[in-house]
């Protein structure tokens, strides 16, 4: 049987358990009307369910990580002798042939005989592995749900047990968390470790040339991979993006915080958080369709040789998209600060946007601090908007009107083409990624420690 | 003190300070203005932000959704639409036998030359269209012989009856009658012949071609080789199945971990770093998150690449720490007299939670969840990174099969050569996306208002 369909016995199995349980429970409830029962029918029928399906569970995940390494052993030893005394890598190309013909699927070549029979012998080998299997898990089903169906007793403590299960289940769920960094980091660091072994670190970090594909020193041919093109295209689009949207988005809060009356307030805030909601995709249409054109045509106007897609223009896009996190986190920032300082400010004659540029910013400033550097983390990591407006163009430039190319653009590039996947040229991306992990994990835990310290202040 | 006595006190002279102050009073008041001019501008023009993006794509992509269709009274002539008999089932033939001679007439019909019925259909509208039989070719997409092709299969008794049909004209032929390319351009740059050129305005004008609401928009996976009857359905299935593997991993997952931090763990070093780490992971950029993908879900799994499972399981993981975020706030926002109610009357701690914390969290995890979806529905660049920008011309029929996803769609259509054509499908696709989003994120509003309580 398939693994789908043991699940849905065993769904199935679970059903039928807690019923029994249940009844079970009530019978021996009232049989004995002295002593109470423990624990609730369904903690008993729950119990007896758990029973019957976790242990036959275990099994069926076991089963499927072990049977096809053993059934591979299984069929290398029938091999002939000839075969078996290949080197690794031809058995395993072999084990591979077979194990497509046992599957029905097409391979190469004629098959030979003993290939056919070292196919029907692993078919065999998997028919019988999917009977023991059902059966085993037939057996401890049936097993577990006899066992606990009969301990179900007045002092059988059943709710401890399932409540010691569901728990676990809690515990389980809340390591995924932590599993998925440590995910993030090992599979990043051993690409990019393999990616050093072809690229020295200090070329990489340091390199000032990116030209993946081409040799361009006669030393290596594999083409330098310099960072510091894609690492000064990048920050040089995350400041414009802040420089967009830090006025904007902190106006807009000073605005919406001490002036605005709540209908306003009320209404103008959750439209602002639109632009946070808008998929980066359509920024980037945005960027490339509208913004870029009319950036360029500006220039034309000015006099400025501005392109359609340049830094200039994924940054001025970012800013729009980063607005709304300056915004409606420096607002939370701004309110939060003590009534009595305003009072205080106020009482003294200031005016109210004395009061603010004097004392309320100040001290809300580690806040906004924290806040630009969350936004600016966001900008870092972006992707869709410097793909398609940013113009890809990986040169070391100052020139806020040219074409650049950034980090996420160069992983999005390497990534995606037709190269090996064991190419430095397809590895240079972990260690891109791991650099930008490691920024904006910076960034971050700075942004949070400086927000989390603002908030002792004033509580 | 009475009023006569300050009559007769005279005012002392204002000291140096007053004067400084009545001196600079005006300036300052001036600053004030100003100040709160710069908020008021700084508020409109992020509204006036707001409002730029939303016209500019929906003017954009408003009108794609009517297309230029052409109507034809289509004559399924029997001596081009030669076709066997329909195969029916006998009753001893099993299931494979009737399946495999079901195909071959299927195969049968799709051998049908239907570009000539079409032709045929067009000769009676175009007068002279027998001299420029080139020219008559290019008028109707060629995706839409498959559109007649379906038809027979669906209705076999069709054959030698006429039926009046509104086909998609070529995609160019929709940019002209748009008026989106200039019509002064020499015929050396136009796309379309002169003679297309003349059928194709008189046409319009007879209102033989008019502009119909673009049903294929919707029904018809994307396509390269008929631009016109380029679709959405297979990136929509696809971003279904991806919401689908969300939902069903990251919601439960996300609510079981939060429940396990907010209510059981014990404050300890190892939570405190659980949740710095959360608090991280939720900032992490997503494209990091199509690398540990790429890495891990295809480069050591195994898992097919472009599949909308190994999508929902990277976007799954990106989700995770939204839901468990908002989870956690809505159970502390929960006051704990009704944990110690429930404490007093005898009830162990799980069952506090689960039958009393948890019901009234509810509404809050719902709206986390649905906003944790709703994003996940907009990411693209990691979608990009596990392979899920190849061009599928089919709609996927389960998670595992390739497919694209919404964003993903649009990420395609926008590097079209056929600009003038998929500038306007485009900004249709992201009007699809956008709607599909924003009314997740209604909902969500819609919940938190109608549950929302104050304790």
């Amino acid at each position: 049987m398939s693994n789908l369909t043991l699940i849905v016995c065993l769904l199935v199995v679970m059903a039928m358990a807690y019923q029994l349980g249940m009844v079970r429970s009530r019978k021996v409830a009232t049989i004995n009307p002295v002593q109470r029962m423990h624990s609730r029918p369904q903690h008993y029928g729950m119990m007896v369910a758990l029973w019957a399906v976790l242990p036959a569970f275990f099994i069926l995940v076991i089963w499927n990580l072990l049977a096809p390494d053993v059934i591979a052993a299984l069929v290398q030893q029938s091999l002939p002798p000839e075969i078996q005394s290949q080197d690794a890598q031809a058995v395993a190309v072999t084990l591979r042939r077979i194990a497509n013909l046992a599957a029905n699927f097409g391979i190469v070549a004629e098959a030979a005989d003993w290939e056919l029979a070292a196919a029907a012998y692993m078919q065999q080998l998997q028919h019988s592995s999917g009977l023991m299997l059902t059966a085993l898990m037939a057996a401890i089903a049936a097993a577990g749900l006899t066992f606990s169906y009969f301990k179900i007793a007045p002092q059988h403590r059943a709710r401890h047990q399932v409540e010691r299960v569901v728990k676990a289940v809690l515990v389980i769920c809340s390591t995924i968390a932590i599993l998925t960094t440590i995910g993030i980091v090992l599979s990043m660091v051993t690409e990019t470790l393999k990616f050093f072994s072809f690229i020295k670190p200090t070329d990489f970090f340091f390199g000032t040339t990116w030209n993946p594909r081409f040799s361009t020193t006669g030393a290596t041919d594999q083409g330098s991979f310099g960072l510091l093109p894609l690492l000064s295209g990048t920050m040089m689009i995350a400041v414009i993006a802040l420089l967009v949207a830090i006025p904007l988005g902190l106006m807009v809060a000073i605005y919406l915080a001490e002036y605005a009356p709540a209908k306003l307030r009320n209404t103008v805030k959750p439209v602002i958080e639109v632009l946070a909601g808008i998929p980066t995709i359509v920024y980037g249409f945005f960027a490339l369709v509208t913004v870029g054109p009319f950036l360029s045509d500006l220039g034309h106007t000015l006099g400025l040789t501005i392109r359609a897609t340049s830094a200039l223009t994924a940054g001025v896009v970012m800013g729009i998209m980063i607005i709304p996190f300056i915004s409606s986190l420096s607002d939370d920032i701004i309110t939060q600060v003590p009534k009595a300082l305003r009072d205080g400010s106020l009482g003294l004659g200031a005016t109210k946007s004395e009061t603010i540029r004097k004392v309320v910013l100040p001290a809300a400033l580690p806040g906004i601090v924290g806040a630009v550097l969350l936004a600016a983390s966001r900008a870092i990591g972006e992707t869709m908007i410097v793909v398609l407006a940013a113009g890809n163009a990986p040169a070391l430039t100052a020139n806020p009107f040219e074409a650049v190319s950034t980090v996420t653009v160069t992983i999005v590039n390497q990534l995606t083409g037709d190269n090996d996947f064991a190419s430095p040229q397809s590895l240079v991306a972990f260690a891109l990624g791991l650099t930008l992990f490691v920024i904006t994990l910076l960034l971050n835990i700075i942004a949070l420690v400086i927000v989390r310290k603002y908030r002792e202040q004033y509580e | 003190m009475t009023v006569a006595e300050t009559e007769k006190k005279p005012l002392p002279a204002p000291s140096k300070v007053q004067q400084k102050v009545q001196q600079s009073l005006a300036r300052r008041q001036r600053q004030e203005k100003l100040f709160r001019g710069v908020g008021i501008s700084a508020v409109a023009c992020s509204l006036l932000l707001v409002a730029l993006l939303f016209i500019n794509i929906f003017s954009k992509g408003l009108p794609a959704f009517w297309q230029a269709t052409i109507t034809l009274d289509i004559y399924f002539d029997p001596a081009i639409v030669k076709i066997p008999e329909r195969p029916v089932q006998g009753a001893e033939e099993s299931d494979n036998d009737f399946r495999e001679r079901d195909l071959a007439w299927r195969s049968a019909v799709g051998m049908v030359n239907y570009n000539r019925l079409i032709q045929a259909g067009l000769e009676k509208v175009i007068p002279d269209a027998l001299q420029h039989r080139r020219d008559l070719a290019r008028i109707v997409t060629s995706g839409e012989r498959f559109a007649l092709r379906d038809l027979v299969i669906a209705d076999p008794t069709l054959v030698g009856q006429t039926k009046t049909l509104h086909l998609l004209t070529d995609a160019n032929i929709d940019v002209w009658l748009k008026g989106n390319i200039d019509r002064s351009l020499p015929d050396a740059q136009q796309q379309l012949s002169a003679k297309v050129r003349e059928w194709v305005d008189q046409l319009a004008a007879e209102g033989v071609i008019q502009n119909r609401f673009s049903f294929a928009l919707f029904m018809n996976p994307d396509s390269r080789s008929s631009l016109a009857s380029a679709g959405l359905a297979g990136a929509f299935m696809g971003s279904l199945y991806m919401m689908l593997v969300v939902i069903l991993l990251a919601v439960p997952m996300g609510v079981a971990a939060a429940i396990y931090l907010e209510e059981f763990a014990p404050k300890n070093k190892l939570t405190d770093l659980v949740e710095v780490n959360i608090n991280n992971l939720a900032a992490v950029p997503s494209i990091v998150f199509g690398l540990l993908g790429a890495a891990v879900f295809i480069g050591w799994f195994n898992l097919p690449m472009s599949a909308p499972v190994v999508g929902g399981l990277v976007l799954s993981l990106m989700t995770l720490p939204t839901v468990i975020i908002a989870t956690r706030s809505t159970l502390k926002a929960i006051p704990p007299s009704i944990r110690q109610a429930a404490l007093g009357l005898g009830a162990s701690k799980m069952q506090a939670i689960f039958h009393h914390v948890l019901p009234l969290a509810i509404p809050g995890i719902l709206t986390g969840a649905i906003i944790g979806v709703a994003q996940a529905l907009g990411e693209t660049a990691p979608l990009l990174l596990i392979g899920m920008k190849s061009f599928v011309a089919s709609v996927p029929a389960g998670p595992f099969e390739q497919s694209t996803a919404l964003p993903v769609q649009i990420y395609l259509w926008q590097g079209n050569e056929l600009r003038n054509f998929f500038e306007a499908r485009t900004s249709a696709a992201i009007i699809v996306l956008l709607a599909l989003m924003l009314s997740l994120n209604a909902l969500a509003i819609w919940l938190r208002k109608k549950y929302e309580k104050r304790w």
